[in-house]
């Protein structure tokens, strides 16, 4: 539920997203390839593709966690830096979580924005199903709360875009359900949602619109209910069928 | 050799009557080395933390010198210190040669490289493992240091025991900038050594069987710390 | 100035670790082994302290590193035995003024075998020139130490330079009496030693003295107040009384009186 005690923190002031002429090379690979793209609506945007076809890659360029050997991703008209980078969260595939107790990897990130704050950083756990364990070794949780916690971690930081690389993909079902949940409710808020995933199910569930690449290419960007019922391009096609394309 | 046997029932003896010449020399080992371990964690940390995570011009020089000055014999670092602090050096107004102080200070440049170098492998592994986390939440270079650190409290706890091991076993520096007072500047090292030249080799080796058991049991005690932590992985 | 100030205060929060030596009623007395190593301080100096409630504190060093740390200043009073070089460090305007305190003798000891059959003689030349011709192990202090400058002088005397044969047959240890001891010992060879670090010596396994008595073996100790107008730091007062009373009758009788395994090791000859 929308907490209507904090301030809803509005996607429109990051937004459009502008990726323009994107690439970037590896020796003599391209892995993203002239990629322009803008992406300018509330809610969840997925990034689907096959294994490979860079879709990680695209989002750390996206987050700035890369730097592209050519063209510019902007926000809101501004090239990438420590004000724009400040306002997005992300999540990574495999949760990296600091040696400290649960609760202490939350209050790592309070206080090195707004400062150390108890009261939220409960709220964040009881949200995330996680307060029960506050005081537990973080790396002792299981694959599922850790990445709770990573997804708790990236909440505290109060986005205004959280960014996903494959959150659910080597964690059980129930996790999966609750950060489903956890991710409609950040929705909800007004928070801008990028999730990169393979997992067509999860797509179908959580989509608004949906961009496929494929080879490092950008295939189509369509609402989500379009992409899936008639996708345009034969790699999309075949990948919701489940076909191997190459 | 019958010297031998001897310093095994001599050292138990030492051991078991609480020989307060013998204490009184554990107590002042302990405290200087363990002074200037910490000392030198205090400066090694956030030097091995600044070589493993920022860039800046002559970070690989600072890298190579720091390990080349592990290597740095203790008669070298007791004579430099000896001349800063020689009542005719530029220190000598404090009045700090032969005591305690000065062979901390000795200790401590010693020791300092150990930890520096020691540290900033231990802490360049995790900041591997957390950089992108970091950079993704754009944690400021010196709250990163301070974080690496912090995590890494439990295997810098190894690095401060090695440095603690050529602390407490080197006798090179302390002799020179202590002198070996009785019941002033004199530790087991140097107690060894003037036992030895006196020719008293039992005892000389009872007190070294005696160092050989402080050092166990500081070491017995910082892995049985760092088993707990492992159990909580938080090493 | 202000640098000053503040390395100061680092080095005061360092004292909090290891508080300094600055008791008021203190000194540091620069001195040879063998007068610390027999033992003689720690009879002595409770004696002292009774009398003048001073704390002394030994740096027991060769007698040239000791003359060395006491014209750097780090000692209020030196006690050594090279007369030549305390004269020198006298002249040099280091010492206040150099007093004879006590003399004993040094020895040659070497093991049983005597492959340089020196055992019995009373002068020292010949014991040298026996070793050299026979070219038996000796080993040296080679550290400038008061018993090394008086070996070389018998050496000289004797007309031999053991020095070209140094490596082979003449071993410089370059280290302390007991260290060099240790190592002759060990090695089977002849040394030269003062008789009061022989008879505290505890290593000496099968070795004996061979050659003694003879007067070029004289060996006597000085006693040195370091000069306060070189050395501002020098506790004055303390260093005087501790000297004055090593000179008198009662610190005299002192040295006269200690007795290690029944024999006398220092004969006081202050005047």
């Amino acid at each position: 539920m929308p907490d209507a005690s904090r301030p809803m923190p509005g996607a429109a002031s990051l937004l459009p997203l502008e990726i323009s002429s994107l690439r970037y090379d590896v020796g003599e690979d391209r892995l993203i390839d002239n990629i322009s793209l803008t992406i300018d609506s509330s809610g969840i945007s997925v990034i689907m593709g096959a294994n490979g076809a860079g879709k990680s890659l695209l989002l750390r360029l996206i987050h700035g966690l890369l730097r592209p050997s050519g063209g510019d991703v902007r926000w809101n008209g501004s090239a990438l830096n420590l004000a724009t980078r400040q306002r997005q969260a992300l999540v990574f595939q495999k949760p990296v979580l600091m040696r400290r107790s649960v609760a202490a990897n939350i209050d790592f990130v309070l206080k090195s924005r707004d400062g150390q704050d108890r009261q939220r950083r409960d709220q964040l756990l009881q949200e995330a199903g996680l307060y029960r364990q506050r005081q537990q070794p973080a790396r002792l949780l299981s694959g599922g709360e850790q990445q709770k916690l990573a997804l708790a971690r990236a909440l505290a930081t109060e986005p205004e875009v959280l960014l996903l690389d494959e959150p659910c993909a080597s964690i059980d079902s129930a996790s999966t359900l609750q950060i489903e949940n956890l991710l409609r409710q950040t929705r909800e808020r007004g928070v801008k949602i990028i999730l990169v995933t393979h997992d067509i199910g999860q797509a179908r569930r959580l989509a608004d619109d949906v961009v496929f690449i494929h080879a490092g290419r950008l295939r189509e960007y369509q609402p989500a209910a379009t992409f899936f019922d008639s996708p345009k391009s034969d790699e999309a096609g075949a990948y919701l069928q489940g076909r191997i394309v190459i | 050799m019958q010297d031998f046997s001897n310093a095994f029932g001599l050292a138990a003896s030492l051991i078991f009557s609480a020989d307060a010449d013998l204490i009184e020399i554990i107590a002042l080992s302990l405290r200087v080395s363990v002074s200037a371990v910490v000392l030198a964690a205090l400066i090694g940390f956030p030097l091995g933390a600044l070589t493993a995570v920022a860039h800046f011009p002559g970070r690989q020089t600072l890298t190579v010198t720091l390990n080349a000055l592990m290597g740095l014999p203790p008669v070298v670092v007791g004579l430099l210190v000896y001349m800063a602090l020689s009542r005719a050096g530029p220190l000598g107004w404090m009045g700090l040669l032969y005591s305690p102080t000065a062979m901390i200070i000795a200790q401590t440049i010693l020791v300092a490289p150990i930890i520096a170098a020691l540290s900033r492998q231990v802490i360049e592994d995790i900041h591997k493992e957390y950089d992108e986390q970091f950079r993704s939440l754009c944690i400021p270079a010196h709250r990163v240091m301070t974080a690496l650190i912090w995590d890494s409290r439990y295997s810098l706890l190894t690095v401060m025991l090695a440095g603690f091991g050529r602390a407490i076993a080197e006798v090179g520096a302390v002799i020179i900038v202590g002198g070996n007072i009785d019941h002033l500047t004199r530790v087991m090292t140097t107690a060894i050594a003037l036992e030895t030249s006196k020719g008293d080799l039992a005892l000389a080796l009872a007190l070294g069987f005696v160092l050989l058991i402080l050092a166990l049991s500081v070491n017995a005690a910082v892995y049985s710390l760092r088993a707990s932590a492992r159990r909580l992985s938080y090493a | 100035m202000k640098s000053r100030t503040r390395l100061a205060a680092l080095l005061t929060l360092l004292s909090l670790f290891g508080d300094s030596h600055a008791v008021a009623d203190s000194i540091i007395v620069q001195s040879t082994t063998s007068t610390a190593n027999s033992g003689l301080y720690d009879y002595l100096l409770p004696l002292f302290k009774k009398d003048t409630g001073i704390t002394v504190n030994v740096v027991a060093v060769g007698t040239g590193q000791a003359i060395k740390n006491a014209r750097n200043c780090d000692g209020d009073v030196l006690l050594v035995h090279a007369k030549s070089a305390e004269q020198k460090f006298v002249v040099d305007g280091y010492g206040v003024s150099r007093h004879d305190l006590m003399y004993n003798d040094f020895v040659f000891v070497g093991p049983p075998t005597d492959s340089a059959r020196i055992a019995g003689g009373r002068s020292a030349i010949d014991a040298l020139s026996k070793i050299s011709t026979h070219k038996a192990r000796f080993a040296s202090r080679g550290d400038n130490s008061g018993t090394h400058k008086k070996e070389m002088a018998l050496w000289k005397k004797s007309a031999i330079d053991p020095t070209s044969a140094s490596g082979s047959w003449y071993l410089e240890t370059g280290s302390g009496m007991g260290a060099t001891l240790n190592a002759a010992v060990g090695s089977g060879a002849y040394t030269m030693t003062d008789r009061a670090t022989w008879i505290s010596f505890k290593n000496k396994q099968d070795y004996s003295i061979q050659v003694e008595g003879d007067s070029e073996l004289f060996n006597q100790y000085g006693i040195i107040m370091v000069n306060p107008e070189k050395c501002g730091q020098v506790n004055q007062a303390a260093a005087r009384q501790f000297v004055d009373w090593m000179l008198s009758a009662k610190g005299q009788d002192a040295i006269a009186a200690y007795r290690l395994n029944g024999q006398q090791l220092f004969f006081p000859n202050a005047n």
